[in-house]
């Protein structure tokens, strides 16, 4: 009988999850040609990643946008924490306030960032800059700072998550640890240090390494801001797959550089489990 | 950082009961009020930073008359609906019927079939449950991004009923592969567990089938847990566009998302209208979030990080 129940849910996740893992394993050994057949090519996809300059430049701008858009946010999430953390009325009217980027969809957080970043003078950030005599900058559309500017997009919307994952940590803090500090005669910047900094830091470490993780499959804010542009200056790993399929038209290719990414996906995820489980055998 | 963390030592927000410290005796010195003037300039600074970008998409949106490429209002000019009428004309009309199609249908199909999942996942042990749970854990951390180009492949090669084509470039192939997701199945199991096992034997000796103990009283004790899920599941799906962006390939199934990205990327169109279509998309997630503050807060706090 529970099989009955669970059928459902084992047939979506089969069809639509499993079955194109499995299938994209595949197509990865193969050269992919529309209406010609697909030819056998054993490792030569593979081959090719390694060996591709595009894709290397690739994964070190993801890595750099992961590593910066989850430490970014993490470090505004804890001001933003420590400004607006409590129970009283005007402080949870603010959260509530700063909380809106996190629940506007990516594509119309970055399409409005687009517009708010145009690189002329009449550009609202630029005029802004204007106002205290510096710019205008270029933003996106420079390849110096396209992708400072992407991270500071992520950063905005994803900041006002990790504040209010701190405000419960730092509500679950035992108040007693205060008060010991305190009488030990902790100055605030010690209490910061020697107490909040401590409580928080299993939280820290959970986002920090899931939001990495998650950020190697950089999509949506990327394609929507800059298409990977200019230059290739913000390419990242799963840009850079979209466009081997649907630019180049080479599905196996692709196919190969998402297997790859799954992968290291998928290690850095056991590493991350395998680490904190020791952690706490401790 | 230190500044802002400076305020409870001199009670500036001795009301709050801040976390950071016990009350320091209340003393109106100059330098108090120094730091209730940079407390409040900070709170400013947030609102400005968070709140004020969102604003000026709206003002923007109901603005006529916007001459600059990159322009945009504090506060609406010569206000008009025009923007919103000829964004509507464009495509967002389309595209909007066609997202809140795959949210409602979506929505239901992935709510029912975890439900029904969880129900047997939270009550029965059986041989292979553990692998169960397991392979739903995995497909959680299992990349979508990553296995789009795939899936796009296999959708070609299922047909659909009637019409004679496949998934590709139809509302199937834009809803199914939404449907199986790990976290509603556990953040459902976990509520369950913890439902007495007494009220599910009192209806059994009452010859109640397992089929009615679920719709009858397992699911009207969910709702709480279930409302959380409508919400998280929702915004996933209004948040789609790799999967549009592969699906749809005549713009009349394109989603809202993938509207909005190809009416930003045109020349011919203003700020004013590429605003206003930015505009219709956000709209109902600030809703929902507005709305369901509480079950959304809950949600987001016990455990599931974002799936």
């Amino acid at each position: 009988m529970p099989w009955l129940y669970l059928a459902p849910v084992l047939v979506f996740i089969g069809v639509f999850k499993l079955w194109p893992t499995i299938w994209g394993v595949y197509l990865s050994f193969f050269h992919v040609r529309p209406y010609l057949g697909n030819q056998y090519v054993a490792g030569a996809n593979y081959q090719r990643a390694f060996s591709d300059p595009d894709l290397r430049a690739a994964v070190v701008h993801t890595v750099i946008d992961a590593v910066g858009a989850v430490a970014g946010s993490i470090l505004v999430g804890f001001a933003l924490a420590l400004l607006l953390e409590g129970p009283a009325r005007h402080l949870r009217i603010l959260r509530t306030a700063v909380f809106l980027p996190t629940v506007v969809a990516m594509v119309a957080a970055a399409s409005l960032w687009q517009t708010l970043l145009y690189p002329s003078r009449y550009g609202a950030v630029n005029s802004l800059l204007g106002a205290f005599g510096a710019g205008p900058a270029p933003f996106l559309s420079s390849t110096h700072s396209s992708l400072a500017s992407v991270i500071l997009i992520q950063v905005w919307k994803n900041a006002p998550y990790d504040m209010v994952i701190f405000v419960a940590g730092l509500a679950g803090i035992d108040r007693q640890l205060y008060e010991a500090a305190h009488i030990d005669g902790a100055g605030a910047l010690q209490r910061l240090r020697y107490v909040t900094l401590p409580s928080l830091r299993p939280i820290t470490t959970i986002v920090l390494t899931l939001g990495i993780i998650r950020g190697l499959r950089v999509f949506t804010e990327i394609w929507v801001a800059t298409s990977g542009g200019p230059a290739g200056s913000t390419q990242s790993v799963v840009t850079y797959i979209y466009q081997q399929f649907s630019e180049n038209n080479d599905a196996g290719y692709a196919a190969a550089i998402g297997t790859l990414l799954l992968a290291v996906t998928i290690v850095l995820t056991c590493l991350n489990l395998w680490w904190r489980n020791r952690r706490e055998a401790w | 950082m230190s500044s802002t963390y400076g305020g409870p030592e001199t009670g500036s927000v001795a009301a709050t009961s801040s976390t950071l410290g016990l009350r320091a005796p209340r003393r109106l010195t100059r330098s108090r009020a120094g730091r209730m003037t940079l407390r409040l300039l900070l709170y400013g600074v947030a609102v400005f930073i968070f709140v004020l970008p969102l604003w000026t998409l709206v003002a923007t949106a109901f603005s006529g008359g916007l001459a600059r490429l990159g322009q945009v209002m504090l506060l609406p000019k010569h206000a008009t609906f025009g923007n919103l009428t000829q964004a509507w004309n464009l495509g967002v009309a389309r595209g909007l019927l066609n997202s809140v199609v795959v949210a409602v249908v979506g929505l239901t199909l992935q709510l029912t079939v975890s439900t029904l999942a969880a129900h047997a996942l939270a009550r029965r042990r059986f041989r292979g449950s553990t692998v169960v749970l397991l392979l739903i854990l995995a497909t959680m951390m299992m990349p979508e991004e990553v296995i789009a180009v795939p899936l796009f492949q296999v959708l070609g090669k299922i047909p659909q009923p009637f019409t004679g084509g496949t998934l590709v470039n139809s509302y199937a192939g834009l809803t199914l592969p939404l449907v199986g997701w790990a976290l509603p199945v556990f953040v459902l199991t976990g509520f369950m567990r913890r439902i007495p096992l007494e009220l599910e034997e009192a209806a059994r000796v009452d010859g109640a089938s397992d089929f009615r103990i679920l719709t009858r009283i397992i699911v009207p004790l969910c709702l709480p847990a279930l409302g959380t899920c409508a919400v998280f599941g929702f915004l996933m799906i209004w948040d789609q566009y790799l999967l549009p962006l592969l699906v749809a390939q005549s713009p009349d199934m394109n989603t809202l998302t993938v509207v909005v990205t190809s009416l930003q990327a045109s020349q011919e169109q203003g700020e004013g209208v590429k605003l206003a279509a930015v505009l219709v998309l956000m709209v109902p997630g600030v809703l929902v979030y507005l709305g369901l503050q509480r079950l959304f807060e809950r949600g987001l706090l016990s455990g599931s990080l974002k799936g």
